[in-house]
């Protein structure tokens, strides 16, 4: 058993219960706000890609990559959904996906929830919206402008969620190794792992782009976090 | 109209299930990124094992079962099935939350 699919997430034990409660709070919250605000963002249409979205992030992270000499990596998914369906519903539907695996599939500790579901769910989502938005200012207002945009912003957030773990392993790690080592490891790994993130993203957001733009949050003409 | 829709979505959902049902067989078994950075570095150790450690699902597989790709295809589905159903009630919850404001 589990010698096919590797571990995705992090397991209980590697940070303190404290600083994992910590993270729980504070995701509880940001979850409290998503599900407030994504009934004003979704309608019939977007309603039913939301959920496709938690589906598919599901199982495209089943699909480790190898990157390295005895490395693998994984979609996390966070800059995809964002551009898809908003940074609301992006930070609901990875935290279903999260659940998922934390309670059936017994990926990522229970205690460890919260520091997972911060890290991808909130802190990449929010890190991916910012810089989607911020690009697709710069780029052309065109299918290809929003594809580029959710890539670079995929990439990014590959390290910036290694770097949540980094700041979580600082404040609470139970090993004796330093921070500084522990950081340096995470983003050096990350940013080569981002790589595979981007391509995934990109050929997943080109071919919705392709065959039903109108759907597509990030591809509207007035972007901006609406509700 | 609302029959392309559906198709997209139908298309959508079928991609999802050849990806974690057939694909997820060929998925590279090196540890990933956070576990290959606490094994070089040193602290997988502290790595405790899940409290769901026990459920039949665990780690991707349907315990019991030998055939490694029927295994893993097939957790690769009730995984997808599982989701679908969660986020439609998460969707669905916030909706309705919406409405009755």
């Amino acid at each position: 058993m589990g010698m096919i699919i590797a571990k995705l997430h992090i397991p209980d034990g590697f940070i303190n219960i404290p600083i994992s409660a910590l993270f729980g709070v504070l995701s509880i919250a940001f979850i409290a706000i998503s599900l407030r605000r994504v009934g004003a963002a979704l309608d019939d249409r977007t309603t039913p890609l939301s959920g496709l979205t938690a589906v598919f992030i599901f199982a495209a992270q089943m699909i480790n990559f190898p990157v390295a000499a005895g490395t693998s990596g994984h979609l996390l998914g966070a800059a995809l959904a964002t551009a898809l369906v908003g940074p609301h519903a992006a930070t609901l539907a990875l935290t279903v996906v999260l659940g998922v695996q934390a309670l059936l599939f017994a990926d990522g500790g229970l205690s460890a929830l919260g520091l997972n579901v911060f890290n991808i769910s909130i802190l990449a989502v929010w890190v991916s919206h910012l810089l989607f938005t911020t690009l697709r200012k710069i780029f052309a207002k065109s299918k290809s402008g929003v594809a580029v945009a959710a890539t670079i912003a995929a990439y990014i957030s590959v390290p910036i969620a290694a770097l949540g773990f980094s700041f979580q392993y600082a404040l609470g790690g139970a090993g004796t190794i330093s921070a500084t080592t522990v950081t340096s490891a995470m983003v050096g790994t990350h940013s080569l792992i981002g790589l595979g993130e981007a391509l995934i993203t990109f050929i997943t957001i080109s071919s919705i782009l392709a065959t039903r733009s109108d759907l597509v949050y990030g591809y509207k003409p007035a972007l901006e976090v609406r509700g | 109209m609302k029959k392309k829709i559906g198709r997209f979505y139908l298309a959508f959902f079928a991609a999802s299930l050849v990806v974690a049902g057939a694909l997820s067989f060929y998925a590279s078994s090196h540890p990933d990124g956070l576990e290959k950075v606490a094994e070089d570095v040193g602290f997988l150790e502290t790595a405790k094992d899940s409290s769901v450690s026990g459920s039949p699902l665990a780690d991707y597989g349907i315990s019991g079962l030998e055939n490694a790709r029927l295994s893993v295809g097939l957790s690769g589905l009730i995984g997808v099935l599982a989701t679908a159903v969660v986020a439609y009630l998460v969707f669905a919850i916030s909706k309705r939350m919406r409405k009755s404001k």
